[in-house]
């Protein structure tokens, strides 16, 4: 019983290093840009069925795959960001909602179009099956480990671009104050596009290690944009490490919300992120420090 | 020249049931209930700058309001259509508190978020018939012929009614402060516009309206189901509509709705591809001519069947 519940809590807790992975790329979006990519989600299912193509016809490891995905959906990301989005800078806030919104159902029919409804999966070869045992009765999935560990990777990652490099300077430049950056000679449509390059890469990631840990169709993306969002708020707007700590809580809920009652998985997820919008609004660690 | 039109085609449209068959009429209530969705999505984003992607949460509320009140309140069906719009209004108040915390971009993810709570909420109810939902009974006992024309005059009465609101409260005073809003918030606070109770006014408002042409469209339906009844079409379908016929005008959704209709006709055939035509056209007006086909025509020939500007005279 109680074995149970701290296994229960053991998964979410491991689930969110998932949700840090979607997160993350949503996050850096908003902070640099102040947009919210409504596609983000369906991006990331493009990538998992890229991923599918790959392993299919070249006959890759997934793990394989990503390194042919991850390049090609960052490279997707800088052209959507110079051909598309920067067309839309200083129009206000309407424009690049509609037009990412627009993106997201024109990708969830391409791929139903494409692949048809069934659900897909990428087989890493066992590594999604074998666990670690860690004393008493408990086990972990070494595959959720690996998720985990790679999201703090991916995070360690970019806190150190952000804080250390040049081009990070600049991203944190453009964040706070957009007109004084671009005067200081930061060529903010080149930098909009490099971040958005970031952000998909990410979402390949994100993308594909979810498409080894559970099956996914046409119409997975949502869930995973919104999963990303209420990491972002629970963890506090602008905390990098927040998203890791929002997509924990997240996660945990999920886990306790299905082991209750199987109905009540997501739905216990989406309550405890009301809960925190309604008392807690700033998120759990909310900083001034406002990019990613 | 707008009102002649208008008064021109209700009058067609009342005479509809005497020699139109009941597809027409079903096909007409559909179109009347897009148009209504479009209009309200257009008064709250093109107007208010209140950019939800979340209205489904309405329509499937008003749906399953209909069916509660119809089916286990007896109350009479017809009736029960407006009153489903006051208790969507109603529970538009608390979810207005949570997500007018949010601003832009998060604004509409919030939305989007709240739409997937209800679904989920009543799609774990037994006594809504949980994921697999309900069939509107109390209409049965009623001869066919009777209920679909009291449905179809419904819908007209509603279309009309939509029209006329949206019209003059864009009009008013009020609508001025809408727009005033959108276009800055801290510029028309210190103009004295109580800029909190604006937005949610309109926002309760857009939701009473949103939920009535849900029980609306479920009444025509007769059977609901969480999933099909909060389903991101129900406000995908207005966006693209507004998108592409123009956004922020009243003439902008009725072209956008018969395209829509146009083309999800004219590709029936060949299944997801009409979403993939109208996504596209919508983000390629987005990019290139953001006032829409509407805005268009209206920039070239300087009409305006529904004037709700202000110009000087010269």
């Amino acid at each position: 019983m109680t074995v149970g519940w701290v296994d229960t809590v053991v998964q979410g807790l491991l689930l969110g290093g998932l949700y840090a992975l979607f997160a993350t790329g949503l996050s850096l979006i908003f902070g640099v840009m102040r947009i919210v990519n409504l596609a983000h989600g369906d991006l990331s299912i493009l990538a998992a069925f890229l991923a599918v193509v790959a392993v299919e016809s070249l006959g890759l490891h997934p793990f394989a795959a990503l390194l042919l995905v991850a390049p090609l959906m960052a490279g997707l990301g800088y052209g959507l960001q110079r051909l598309v989005l920067n067309r839309l800078l200083g129009r206000g806030i309407l424009p690049p909602i509609l037009v990412t919104f627009g993106l997201s159902i024109i990708i969830q029919n391409v791929l139903l179009e494409v692949f048809s409804a069934d659900s897909r999966r990428l087989n890493p070869g066992g590594i999604e099956t074998a666990s670690v045992a860690i004393g008493g009765q408990l086990a972990v999935g070494w595959f959720p480990l690996l998720t985990l560990a790679v999201a703090v990777l991916v995070l360690l990652g970019l806190q150190g671009l952000i804080g250390r490099l040049a081009v990070g300077r600049a991203l944190r430049a453009t964040s706070d104050d957009q007109e004084t950056a671009e005067l200081m000679g930061i060529d903010n449509r080149r930098l909009y596009g490099l971040a958005m390059a970031l952000s998909l890469g990410i979402v390949a990631v994100a993308g594909v290690f979810l498409g080894i840990r559970t099956t996914f169709t046409f119409a997975s993306g949502p869930d995973r944009l919104l999963f990303a969002f209420e990491a972002v708020i629970i963890g506090g707007l602008g905390s990098l490490w927040g998203t890791l700590v929002g997509g924990a809580v997240l996660g945990v809920a999920q886990t306790v919300g299905a082991k209750l009652s199987p109905g009540w998985g997501i739905l216990t997820g989406h309550l405890v992120f009301l809960a925190v919008l309604l008392f807690r609004p700033q998120g759990l660690f909310a900083k001034a420090r406002r990019i990613a | 020249m707008g009102l002649v039109g208008a008064a021109l085609g209700l009058i067609v449209l009342v005479g509809l049931p005497a020699w139109g068959d009941a597809s027409t009429m079903r096909i007409l209530v559909e179109f009347i209930a897009l148009l209504g969705l479009a209009q309200m999505w257009n008064l709250l984003a093109g107007y208010a700058g209140l950019v939800s992607i979340g209205q489904q949460a309405y329509v499937g509320l008003g749906g399953y309001a209909l069916v509660v009140l119809a089916d286990d309140l007896g109350v009479n069906p017809f009736l029960s259509v407006p009153l489903a719009g006051l208790v969507t209004a109603a529970l538009a108040v608390p979810i207005a508190t949570l997500v007018f915390r949010f601003r832009g971009g998060y604004f509409a993810v919030g939305t989007w978020a709240i739409a997937e709570v209800c679904r989920l909420l009543i799609a774990n109810t037994p006594a809504l018939g949980r994921g697999s939902g309900r069939t509107l009974n109390a209409v049965f006992p009623l001869a066919r012929e009777s209920r679909e024309i009291t449905t179809y005059f419904l819908a007209l009465a509603l279309g009309v009614a939509t029209l006329v609101a949206v019209y003059l409260v864009l009009r008013s005073q009020y609508g001025l402060g809408l727009m005033a809003i959108r276009d800055s918030e801290p510029g028309s606070e210190t103009l004295g516009i109580d800029v909190f109770r604006t937005k949610l006014a309109v926002y309760v408002g857009v939701a009473f309206g949103t939920g009535v042409t849900g029980a609306l469209v479920y009444l025509n339906l007769l059977r609901i189901s969480p999933d099909a009844a909060f389903s991101i079409n129900w406000t995908a379908y207005p966006i693209f509509i507004v998108v592409i016929g123009g956004l922020g005008t009243l003439e902008g959704p009725l072209v956008g709705t018969a395209l829509f209709f146009l083309v999800r006709e004219g590709l029936s055939e060949r299944g997801a591809w009409y979403m993939i035509l109208l996504g596209g056209l919508a983000v390629g007006v987005m990019l290139v001519y953001p006032h829409g086909l509407w805005g268009l025509v209206a920039s070239r020939w300087d009409v305006h069947f529904f004037p709700v500007q202000r110009r000087v005279r010269r």
